[in-house]
Formats: structure tokens, sequence, C-alpha cells
């Protein structure tokens, strides 16, 4: 008896945590079988991009998805400067790997949802991301934010917002944030007008390099196939 | 005063090295031109390389015709005055060194608007070179390159105006830069005033607007405290002000809009009173003049 009471008790002790392994496993199986009933999809939508250095417009942009994990961001008309995260670090790429382990991190809530937290630790080593914190709404088995940590280019937020295609896991509204590097070039080369304002506060503004992109998707054309040349 | 402003068109336009500058202006336009359809994706990256990492960057689309006239107006514009230089410091001297200022003076004619037609005629002759400029900078860019919106690198900003928000700032930057090239005209016919052999005002004006231009970028916080202010130089580049567009709260871009407008018009204010004094001190300087030639 003096020997079973040990493992009896480890037993106990572990038993939820690993039941718990086996939830949180399942909630994000579920969460990429849904992702994975989209193939491919044609999204058009407005971005809009905050970042300290960058005065651009509003763009009308078209997203292009095929899985496994190809996307395209274009404007069709303009010209965009997309992060390069956005394309690189998207859900596909976090979960249909397949190749992970998943953490729970208990309970949480955004913007008054609750939401289950779960960590997604690549089985891979030398992976890009080191770590994926997943913030999932149970009921709507959908992601609704994303923290992403990777080796060289610093940590990557999706937040994520959803309406019409719930069904699809596909949101209606995708915030983006990421890490940029600092931007200065010489004024030797670009020969500024000095106007007053690229005084100090600009150079201040330069040091926050944090970068946030804003899409708003008003369509999707899901499962319709699309060309290779888009991907180009 | 007509009459006299028709004749100074005539002396202007009949002396070959008139067309020099419209020659050396279309040359090097054309060779930019052609380094930036073969090689324009390389020039871009040398400025906007460091970017790649965080942004995906459309190198393609930015070399339009658009981007490339802005850039020819960025390395040409601080070397036209010295083709200004060239007509404008000729134009009184050049009549003393060659022996028909005299001439010229005995006719019944005020000294006054003698000077003042010659300075018109360099204005309209700094006019003809920008319309030129902008023919071959602007009109033939778009025909070679397509038009798209324009990216503008600034030291520490970049800005982008939407293709249709372009073609206005274009006309109102040539017409900044067409005061700005009047100045320099007139203070080459101040030096042509002063002077009675044509290469002494040529190189003067050149040599002021090097050493000033210097200083004005040098970013010493000394020249730029107590000098920079004052130095016509400064206010040359204002036509850049146009392609500087204001943001929305949200960061983002707004249509027609510019940074900062008053600077802008300072900068012409500035210029347009060193224009007045430049000319108002050409003509006294030429009414009291011993004209011994």
């Amino acid at each position: 008896m003096k020997k079973i009471f040990p493992f009896l008790l480890l037993c106990l002790l572990v038993s939820p945590a690993l039941i718990k392994a086996q939830d949180v496993h399942q909630l994000v199986e579920k969460v990429k079988a849904r992702i994975e009933t989209v193939k491919d999809y044609t999204a058009s939508g407005k971005m809009k991009t905050n970042v300290s250095f960058l005065k651009v417009p509003l763009a009308n942009v078209v997203i292009y998805f095929r899985r496994p994990n190809q996307l395209k961001i274009k404007n069709e008309k303009g010209i965009s400067f997309v992060p390069k995260g956005a394309v690189s670090i998207n859900l596909n790429n976090i979960i249909s790997s397949g190749s992970y382990t998943a953490l729970d991190a208990g309970q949480d809530k955004l913007n008054s949802i609750p939401v289950r937290v779960v960590k997604l630790l690549p089985s891979d080593e030398n992976a890009e991301v080191v770590l994926s914190t997943l913030y999932i709404d149970e009921a709507r088995l959908v992601i609704l934010k994303t923290r992403t940590t990777t080796r060289d280019n610093g940590s990557y937020e999706l937040e994520m917002s959803y309406g019409n295609y719930t069904s699809y896991g596909l949101p209606d509204k995708i915030i983006f944030s990421f890490n940029t590097k600092e931007y200065k070039l010489p004024k030797g080369v670009t020969f500024d007008f000095d106007d007053g304002s690229g005084a100090k506060p600009e150079k201040d503004k330069t040091k926050n390099r944090k970068g946030r992109a804003e899409i708003t998707i008003h369509s999707y054309t899901i499962n319709k196939g699309l060309a290779d040349d888009v991907f180009k | 005063m007509w009459k006299l402003l028709q004749i100074e068109l005539y002396k202007i336009f009949k002396k070959p090295r008139t067309y020099i500058a419209f020659g050396a202006i279309a040359a090097i336009i054309l060779l930019i031109q052609m380094a930036l359809l073969v090689n324009g994706k390389e020039y871009l990256q040398f400025g906007l390389g460091f970017l790649d990492d965080s942004f995906e960057i459309p190198y393609d689309r930015i070399s339009n015709g658009y981007w490339i006239c802005f850039v020819i107006l960025n390395l040409l514009l601080i070397h036209v005055p010295i083709l200004v230089a060239l007509v404008a410091g000729d134009i009184v001297s050049g009549e003393a060194n060659m022996g028909t200022l005299r001439l010229m003076v005995s006719k019944p004619v005020s000294r006054t608007e003698l000077v003042l037609a010659k300075f018109l005629a360099s204005v309209i002759y700094v006019i003809a070179l920008l319309a030129w400029m902008a023919l071959i900078a602007l009109a033939l860019s778009m025909l070679l390159f397509g038009t798209g919106d324009v990216v503008v690198a600034k030291s520490m900003e970049l800005h982008q105006i939407e293709q249709s928000d372009v073609l206005w700032r274009y006309f109102a930057a040539f017409g900044f830069a067409a005061l700005a090239l009047i100045m320099v005209a007139s203070l080459s016919l101040l030096l042509s005033c002063l002077s009675d052999n044509s290469i002494g005002p040529i190189v003067a004006t050149v040599c002021i607007i090097i050493v000033c231009t210097l200083i004005s970028e040098m970013q010493i916080p000394l020249y730029d405290k107590y000098l920079k202010p004052y130095l016509f130089t400064t206010y040359m580049l204002g036509w850049k002000g146009f392609f500087y567009i204001a943001v929305d709260a949200d960061g983002q871009t707004i249509r027609g809009s510019v940074q900062n407008l008053p600077a802008i018009l300072k900068s012409m204010g500035v210029i347009l009173i060193y224009i007045a004094g430049f000319v108002t001190t050409a003509v006294l300087v030429f009414r009291k003049k011993d004209i011994l030639s």
C-alpha cells in the first residue's frame, strides 16, 4: 500500500493536466478543421497602415490565399507597403503545420468575450516561429488573437474580428502589429526642404518601432480556385 | 517697354550659348531616364533597400514616370541655376564688353526701363527653360514609364501620393521653381550691372550659389542657427514641399493636402523679397553706372 500511494497521488496530480492538454489539442484541431474548409479565397478590402515614418493613403487591397500557405496582398491600382510578417505569419502557417505542442494557458477575456489561451510550441527547434499564443473563442471556434514570437524578426500580433464569414473561420477585420526598423536617410541624399516639420519630434517618432496594419474586408470569394500567376 | 523686351528677347535667343542650357538639360534628362529605365530598381533599392526586411516594396510600380520626374528635378534643380546664370549674368555686362551698352543708353529710353526689360527677358528665358524641362522630364517620363503613385523619401519619412493627386503638385512645383530661378536671374542681373565683362558675373553667381547651398546643406548647428535663415538657397528647395503630404489623426494621407503650406508660402515670400531687392539694387546701380565702354 505504501508503494502504491505515491503512484496514485502522481496520477491524481498529473491526469487533470493531461486531460486539459488533450482538450486544448482537440480545440486547436477543431479550429484547424474549420480553417481547412477553405482551400482558397480572394478577399477585397481596405488596408490602413500606421507606421510612424510611413505617410501612405488608405489602400484598396485584394488578398489571395491558397492552401497550404500561399498568401499575397496586392494593391490593384496603386502602391502598398505590405508588412512582410503579415504574409508569412498567417493563421495557416501557425496551426496548419501540425508539428507543435499545445499547452493550455487558462481562460481570459478579449473585449468581454471569454477566450481560451493556448500556447503553441513548434516541434522543430530551428523553426522561425519560437512561440505562438492563441486566444480562441471556444463558442464560435475562431481565433480572436495571436501573438507570435519569431527567432529573428521580433514579435507579431494578429487581432481578428468576425462577422459574415465566421462559419469558414475567416475574419472581417484583421489588425496586424509588427516591429519596424528605424528609418533614416542622410539629408545629403534626400535634400529635404526644411519646412520645420523635420525637427526633434520627428526623430522621436522614428524610434517608435511598432507598426500596425489594419485590413477591413468587404467580401470573400471562397473555394473558387486561383491561378498560379496571382502569387508571383 | 514691349519693344525693348522684344529686342532683348531677340538678343538672348540669337546667341548660341542660350541653347547650351536647353541642350544640356535635354542630354542630362535623357541620360537619367535611360539609366532609370535599365537600373531603376537598383537605384530605388539603394535608398529603400533597408526596408526590405520589414515590407514588401513594389519597386516596379514605384519607378513610374511621376517618380522619375521627381528624381530628375531633385538632381537638376540644384544645377539649373548655373544654366540661368549663363544667360542672365551676361545680359548687361556682355553688352558692356562688346561696347553696345553705351549705344543703348544713348537712345531715348530710361535706364530703369532698360534694366527692367533685361530682367523681364531673363524671366521669359527662365520660364522657357523650365517649360522645356517640364516637357522632357515630366511629359516624356509619363510617356515612357507610365504614371502611378509617387513615393518621396525624406530623411525621416516616406511619403506616398496617389496618382490622381500628383499632377497639380508638379504644376505648383514648377511654378515655385520658376520663382526660385527668377531670383537667381535677378542676382545675376545685379552682378552683371556691376561688371564690364561677361565671365565675372556668371562665375560670381555660380560661386555664390555653391557656397550658400553648401552652408544650407552642411547641417552644422552654428550655420543652421545664424546663417541658414538668411540665405536665399535655403528657400529654393521649397518646391519639394508640395510633395510632402499631410496625414490625418489615423496616420493616413489627406488627398490634396500639403504637410506645411505656411512654410512654402514663407519661402515664396522670402524669394519675392530677394527678387525685389536684387532688381531694385540692379536698377539703382545701373542708373548711377558710368558707362565708359
